[in-house]
């Protein structure tokens, strides 16, 4: 074992980028090469693979494993399997606290989220919300964790001191995602039924905006908001459309769309490379992702990866 | 070290200070008749009441942050007590009633007042010249069922249809709702025959023996066919259809591969959770009555949150408005057509154990909402609610 983590680690130069993708059907972590978009590795071994994410230090993976009802952690370098957390039933999405620890898990099936410490492997808190709990955003302090909950349709803000909800907003039907700006002062929440990305005055805890989408000859019961990501500068809002199979790229400022980018198919989730300079889409209905360049919006690549690609995350 | 935080302590942030309610009932009228032909689809205890459980339940989670509770009655009922027991509730100031009945009995009970859902009765006509404007279907018409099948066949080229329907009334209506299909999307009606319920009972030790002789002879010397359509309301024979045909041809229709509005293998867009919701409160797979009773509730909880009101005029009015949107796990936000009081849904395609298709087929296009491209739509209805 030991054997093959270091070849597997020297196949790889330490500092490269490596882009992680869950593919939910395929049940694989498929691993990218982040400059030449070679497949690396694939790591295998779990059941419904869905929401992913890295430790701050791009040291460990972590994987939402639905029906193993586990998080599973591996080693980025050796794609080693590590010890894995108790997430509680059917997790689907999660977000890392900004300092690494803990981690807070939506249980879709039971209505609570799920509040793990990842070095110890305890559940720290079981906080109940609203009816399948989905997105999953931190604010940047680290203060507040959202959870939007998809029957209930409403955005909880949970203090990650008391694990007590402060507030919970209304938006439109089935959130899936929440983002919050760089400096935590707007809160994005995509709906992908209701269509809209609500923005979420963080201090007032109010709906200020709402962002929709339109593009000519494509129906409208199609334009369904998935994945929201920001660029560090909060510039510009990217919002996976889902089956029209196009990504929105959204004035920061003026919350208007400028553009519609032609992506995969069912494109679900997003994630930026580490300098932020390319946005990576999950395209869960045609098996690969796309490559878009963020300096100036052109989809660059597709590449191929499993079965269902369903999120993506990038690291150095 | 683990911590459950209390549900009552998360309700107390800026809730009103009296908790609102909103009373719903659940009515469903048994009537006696014969055993389906499977054992498998014997009718459960709880049918539609489990899916109406699990709306309230659902209802309330949310409600608990709105400040708004939420109740549900049950009752059971046969015909002769339908009209009392529909009194008691309207005299008990319940105006919400979620029926699961058949077609007349749907209207006398909607006559009687209250906003009535119908959570069961498929017929046309309850949508048509029997409509009522103080009537609302969250059970899908014969006409969207049958052109959800139809969009599939027509996508796969199987246009020359052998229909075989039922001697019962609403056998004949379900085959109307077939013939109107195939004018609709240019399939052809090669053959039309009629299965007689001579009575007795429909299952026997051994049964299968004569319908191996009996099926094959019934469907001998049709007219070319690309597949079997059976209209089949009452299940009669249906069932006894697949593999027991002359030609060696697919069934559809009421066997085979059949439209339905839900089906426990379905787990697209969501639907993953509410089965594993459902299931863990029910302890058996959901029916179709069951998802509709809960659409009609979810409705009403949708109302009340969007308009943080237990007014039932104000929530009524929302129901019926451009703005409601009921998310039930079809991929996009269903509505109810003005013009008939119908939920425009998708419609699932069932074969066997799993969801083959969803309709409408992505190819049927409409200037509105492509789901109104299953049923009755606006210019076509012959409901004239106004009248009434």
């Amino acid at each position: 074992m030991r054997l093959l983590a270091i070849l597997a680690f020297a196949a790889a130069p330490a500092h490269a980028e490596k882009i992680f993708v869950s593919n939910e059907k395929g049940n694989t972590i498929t691993v990218l090469d982040g400059a030449t978009h070679e497949i690396l590795h694939t790591i295998e071994g779990m059941q419904r693979p869905r929401g992913i994410t890295a430790s701050p230090d791009g040291k460990f993976l972590y994987v939402c494993a639905s029906d193993d009802n586990l998080v599973k952690v591996y080693d980025t370098a050796s794609y080693e399997e590590l010890p894995s957390l108790p997430s509680g039933p059917d997790p689907e999405l999660f977000v890392l606290h900004p300092s690494g620890n803990p981690l807070y898990i939506a249980n879709e099936d039971d209505n609570i989220v799920t509040v793990v410490d990842v070095n110890t492997r305890q559940v720290l808190a079981e906080v109940p919300v609203g009816v399948e709990p989905e997105g999953m955003g931190v604010h940047p302090d680290g203060s507040i964790v959202v959870n939007t909950s998809e029957t209930t349709n409403m955005a909880h803000m949970i203090d990650t001191a008391t694990y007590e909800i402060v507030a919970n907003v209304l938006v439109d039907s089935r959130p899936r995602f929440a983002q919050y700006d760089s400096d935590g002062s707007h809160l994005y929440v995509s709906a992908e039924i209701g269509g809209t990305v609500s923005v979420i005055d963080t201090a007032k805890n109010e709906i200020v905006h709402k962002i929709t989408f339109d593009v000519p000859g494509v129906l409208p019961e199609a334009l369904q908001p998935v994945g929201v990501r920001l660029t560090p500068d909060d510039s510009k809002i990217y919002v996976a459309l889902g089956p029209s199979n196009r990504v929105a790229v959204v004035n920061g400022e003026t919350w208007e769309v400028e553009e519609y980018l032609l992506v995969g198919q069912r494109v679900w989730q997003l994630g930026f490379s580490p300098d932020s300079k390319f946005l990576y889409t999950t395209n869960g209905n045609s098996n690969d992702i796309s490559i878009i360049d963020v300096a100036t919006n052109e989809v660059v690549k597709s590449v191929p990866v499993g079965e269902q690609p369903w999120g993506v995350v990038a690291i150095q | 070290m683990r911590k459950t935080v209390a549900f009552a302590a998360l309700v107390a942030f800026g809730q009103p200070a009296l908790a609102q309610e909103i009373v719903a009932a659940v009515i469903r009228v048994d009537k006696p008749g014969p055993l389906p032909i499977s054992r498998l689809d014997l009718m459960p205890d709880d049918l539609g009441f489990a899916g109406g459980t699990l709306g309230t339940a659902d209802n309330a989670t949310t409600g608990g942050f709105m400040g708004q509770t939420f109740t549900t009655l049950e009752v059971r009922a046969t015909l002769e007590t339908a009209e009392a027991e529909m009194q008691r509730l309207l005299d008990g100031g319940i105006r919400f009633i979620v029926t699961l009945a058949d077609a007349d009995t749907t209207v006398r009970l909607a006559d009687m007042g209250g906003l009535v859902f119908n959570a069961a009765d498929t017929s046309d006509r309850l949508r048509g010249v029997d409509c009522r404007a103080n009537l609302l279907h969250t059970a899908p018409s014969d006409a969207m069922l049958t052109d959800a099948l139809a969009q599939f066949l027509m996508w796969k080229r199987w246009d020359e249809w052998f229909l075989i329907e039922g001697s019962h009334p609403e056998d004949t209506a379900l085959a109307d709702a077939y013939r109107r299909a195939a004018t609709k999307f240019g399939a052809k009606i090669t053959e039309t025959r009629t299965f007689e319920d001579t009575g007795g009972a429909r299952r026997t030790d051994s049964g299968h023996v004569q319908v191996q002789a009996q099926m094959p002879a019934f469907t001998q010397r049709a007219a070319a066919h690309d597949i079997v359509i059976a209209a089949d309301h009452a299940g009669v024979f249906a069932d006894w259809l697949p593999f027991h045909t002359w030609d060696a041809r697919p069934v559809a229709g009421s066997a085979g591969l059949t439209p339905v509005n839900w089906h426990p293998a379905h787990e697209a867009w969501g639907a993953m959770q509410w089965q594993s919701r459902f299931e863990k409160q029910a302890l058996r797979p959901a029916r179709d009555q069951d998802f509709q009773v809960w659409m009609a509730l979810r409705s009403l909880g949708e109302a009340a949150t969007r308009t943080n009101s237990t007014d039932p005029q104000v929530i009524e009015d929302y129901i019926r408005g451009d703005a409601f949107q009921l998310a039930a796990f079809k991929g996009q936000a269903l509505s109810f057509r003005d013009w008939d009081g119908q939920l425009r849904q998708p419609i699932l395609l069932a074969s066997g154990n799993v969801v083959a298709s969803v309709s409408p087929q992505p190819e049927y296009l409409h200037q509105t909402s492509q789901m109104d491209t299953l049923g009755i739509d606006r210019p076509e209805t012959e409901c004239n609610m106004e009248g009434r």
